[in-house]
């Protein structure tokens, strides 16, 4: 049930602003929202905003949210290990950074996610969890889901349809799960198979599974229905009133500075700057004329950025003082096919007019802008 | 040092250190009303061993993922300190403390231990620390609750003069909306909020809740009880800029591009401008644009100006040359590779349209569309950013009439159109009519280009954007 009456925004803009909401006797308890949009930023921003604004105290909210096809990495991954950068950019799906910890997901509109707010005491994971599996249950009895010690939910004991991150700050906390609908699942194993360029890091790994949609398990199910009886399930365990607020994540009044927020979530800096340490160290079979090169890369990225970078060519096989100046321009340069791209074409206008040259230069670029 | 907290205690405890210092009666009386511990004078600063606290579900350990701060930094209580994460959870840990951070205990992606030191924060001496409390409890509403209300979980959002103002109109700072800079909380937004206090009434009428946060204040109401605030709508913002310098490394593509600007520079250029009348193109496109738009391809005037720049330099193919390195060579390129300057996230680049010289109009848009697409989605590949043998760049969509191109090396001419403008103009018959005017500005490599050259081409081009019909004439 989603009620958008005026009186509705008017009154989630009053609890929005004015934590003292026990004037609002509806309100006790928590209430449910859910976001307009399907762009991972603006949501994920709307995640941010109430993590930072809302007084949790004397209410818990639970965020329903579905995105178009992103790609979701934890806080501390490492996109380059986690995905295929080079499918994503090509199907122009989204690659998004989000603020809590845990594994890379694969989001399309097959997919619902779901954000328990809470006060940072009341933080439970577990709790949350056996909602959502309760609530399955309800629906559809024969259903065979269980919660893991991992935070899991698995179907028929061994298909995940549910993961779960968390981000904890000082006086508030969320829990969010994913929850499988109908997602594409050809997609998803695709864009979340990164190829192999040597990549050594701490970043966190994800742990692979095997997924199953819900849709597949039982064709008469529909996102719509399994966030209606979460919902219900919801308002039954905090006694509150079974309805659903819409809320837009692009409405500046109520929510002020959500929009820096979302821009915030889409900068270079934040998806990619953000990723920890690494190395790569790989070797490039380039075939030119008649013979096959095999060349020696090795790279060390920080904060996105080329830190050292070691490319073992032939000797001669291009000018010395070209391949420093690549070596150095490459060296603070960001870890990115674009604006390698733009820095090698740009170099090449310094290099005399020879066509031989030319060739190996684009060649060995290209190769290299590969690894991106 | 190692001090433990204690709760409430109005006796006061010394402390064996090697820090302390000459006992001081004023301090003494400040923290005996404080109920605080420490001792020691003005002069000497405090280390307290900040201990990690209780993350919930039972944990004991985490990962500790980013530092946002360093040894030497000075911080805020609730100011952001690090990132640590532990079984899919990420967890923000703030200060307890304002102080300078002496040492950190942990190293990037070390297992940090709960309940163990995490940082030693050298405390203020002329400040107390209130009543220990663990970070999880909620702490009691008290005096600091006010000065101290932290959002965000980074740094501090609020400068000392706008906490006090605050505090003292009973103002919680979790309340206020910050305007400024990464949500900072602004003293002009302490007075946005009073002036509304005093028109809210519940439940809120629904203009009160609608209206987005005044940039400037309007009247500011009677409230506050600082005399200097008396005065309503201040004209100008007091002068309180607290911006600073930001020094960034020259990296990437922006560094390329100086090489470049540079080795441009030393080419001797000489310009070259004049007025198109595009009157007669602006009809003819607008004929064309459905047409070109029913083979699914967006029509701009730029495939007539590349067209047209190609057959004019069918007629003076030196302007499509290059001079080696030493000066003792030109080369006459057979393609007309017309590059086209176009803005981008990672500034100005060129990516170009290869062999002109066999393009139809039609042809050079679809092209243009696909580059545009590419550009746009940050996806151009190196070949169709290399082998421009002459550029164009439409600054006119942005602005500006006339204007000084740079040549990019290693070519010899480049032009920057301007925007189309309705000006009056006087036609054969010595009648003023409405004309669609254009000005292009030529750079040329004046080494191997002469001023007459340009000129003789400039017109030519010229020429059949005016009369579009001669370039059916000339097409190949």
């Amino acid at each position: 049930m989603v009620l958008q009456s005026f009186k509705n925004c008017l009154w989630l803009s009053c609890v929005l602003r004015t934590p003292k909401a026990c004037f609002w006797s509806t309100a006790s308890g928590g209430f449910v929202i859910q976001s307009v949009s399907n762009d991972v930023y603006q949501n994920l921003a709307v995640e941010d905003w109430i993590h930072d604004h809302m007084d949790l105290e004397k209410q818990q909210v639970l965020f329903l949210w579905r995105n178009s096809p992103a790609v979701v990495i934890g806080r501390h991954q490492n996109p380059w290990q986690e995905c295929n950068l080079r499918l994503l950019r090509q199907k122009n799906i989204k690659l998004a950074r989000r603020r809590s910890g845990g594994g890379t997901v694969y989001h399309d509109l097959g997919n619902i996610n779901l954000t328990f707010f809470t006060t940072r005491k009341k933080y439970e994971r577990m709790e949350n969890l056996k909602l959502v599996v309760k609530a399955l249950k309800a629906l559809r009895p024969q259903l065979d889901v269980h919660v893991t010690d991992r935070y899991d939910i698995l179907l028929n004991g061994q298909y995940k349809i549910s993961g779960t991150a968390a981000k904890l700050g000082r006086t508030s906390a969320y829990h969010h799960c994913t929850l499988l609908c109908n997602a594409d699942k050809f997609v998803l194993s695709a864009v979340l198979k990164s190829p192999n360029i040597g990549l050594k890091s701490n970043a966190t790994p994800s742990v692979p599974a095997m997924v199953k949609n819900l849709f597949e398990e039982d064709p008469s199910l529909t996102s719509e229905m399994l966030l209606d009886a979460v919902v219900k399930e919801y308002a039954v365990q905090h006694q509150i009133d079974h309805r659903i607020i819409s809320i837009n994540p692009a409405d500046e009044t109520l929510l002020p500075g959500i929009s820096n927020k979302a821009k915030e979530l889409q900068t270079w800096e934040w998806v990619y700057g953000k990723t920890p340490k690494f190395s790569i160290s790989t070797c490039l079979n380039m075939a030119y004329k008649d013979s096959v090169l095999d060349i020696k890369v090795n790279m060390d990225v920080k904060h996105g950025r080329i830190e050292v970078c070691n490319i073992d060519l032939p000797e001669q096989w291009l000018p010395s003082g070209l391949y420093s100046e690549l070596v150095k321009s490459l060296t603070g340069s960001k870890f990115c096919p674009n604006e390698t791209t733009a820095l090698v074409t740009t170099l090449l206008r310094m290099c005399p007019q020879d066509n031989e040259l030319h060739s190996r230069w684009s060649l060995l670029c290209e190769n290299i802008i590969r690894l991106m | 040092v190692c001090i433990h907290r204690v709760r409430s205690c109005s006796s006061i405890r010394f402390i064996k250190s090697k820090y302390v210092c000459v006992f001081d009666k004023s301090a003494l009386k400040f923290s005996h009303q404080q109920r605080l511990f420490r001792t020691s004078a003005v002069s000497c600063g405090q280390i307290v061993q900040f201990k990690l606290s209780d993350i919930g579900e039972g944990i004991t350990e985490v990962t500790v993922k980013e530092w946002y701060i360093k040894e030497g930094d000075s911080v805020s209580q609730f100011d952001s300190i690090c990132e640590v994460q532990s079984d899919k959870a990420s967890v923000t840990i703030t200060s307890r403390y304002d102080g300078v951070i002496r040492k950190l205990h942990y190293s990037i992606d070390d297992i940090a231990f709960v309940g163990k030191p995490l940082v030693d924060i050298e405390i203020d001496a002329s400040k107390g620390v209130s009543a220990a409390e663990d970070v999880v409890e909620t702490p009691p509403m008290s005096h600091e609750e006010h000065t101290h209300q932290e959002i965000k979980g980074h740094k501090t959002l609020a400068t000392p003069a706008v906490r006090r103002l605050a505090m003292e109109n009973n103002i919680k700072l979790s309340e206020v909306v910050g305007t400024g800079k990464d949500n900072r909380i602004l003293k002009e937004d302490i007075l946005n909020y009073l002036a509304k206090q005093t028109g809210a009434i519940l439940p809120p009428s629904p203009k009160a809740e609608i209206v987005p946060p005044l940039r400037k204040p309007e009247a500011v109401p009677a409230a506050p009880k600082d005399k200097a605030h008396k005065i309503p709508v201040p004209v100008s913002r007091p002068i309180a800029f607290s911006g600073k310098d930001k020094t960034e490394p020259v990296t990437g593509f922006q560094k390329a591009m100086v090489k470049t600007m540079s080795a441009a520079l030393k080419i001797p250029h000489f310009g070259y401008s004049d007025e198109i009348d595009l009157t007669q193109l602006v009809r003819l496109r607008e004929e064309l644009k459905p047409l070109a738009e029913i083979r699914g391809v967006k029509l701009s005037f730029m495939p007539f100006f590349i067209k047209a720049a190609s057959l004019g330099l069918l007629q003076y193919p030196i302007l499509n040359a290059s001079l080696d390195e030493n000066c003792q060579n030109v080369t006459y390129k057979a393609s007309h590779n017309i590059g086209v300057a176009m803005d981008t996230e990672q500034g100005l680049i060129v990516p170009n349209v290869k062999n002109v010289q066999v393009c139809s109009v039609f042809d050079i848009a679809v092209e243009l569309n696909r580059l545009q697409s590419l550009g746009s989605a940050g996806q151009l590949g190196t070949s169709d950013l290399t082998g421009g043998t002459f550029t164009l760049s439409n600054i006119g969509t942005i602005g500006g009439t006339y204007a000084k191109p740079v040549i990019l090396p290693p070519e010899v001419a480049i032009g920057a159109l301007g925007k189309i403008q309705v000006l009056p103009r006087f036609n054969d018959k010595g009648e003023v009519f409405k004309a669609q005017i254009m000005n292009v500005s030529w750079s040329a490599d004046h080494r191997i280009i002469d001023g007459a050259t340009m000129a003789r081409f400039s017109n030519l081009w010229k020429s059949y954007l005016e009369n579009p019909a001669l370039m059916l004439l000339d097409l190949k």
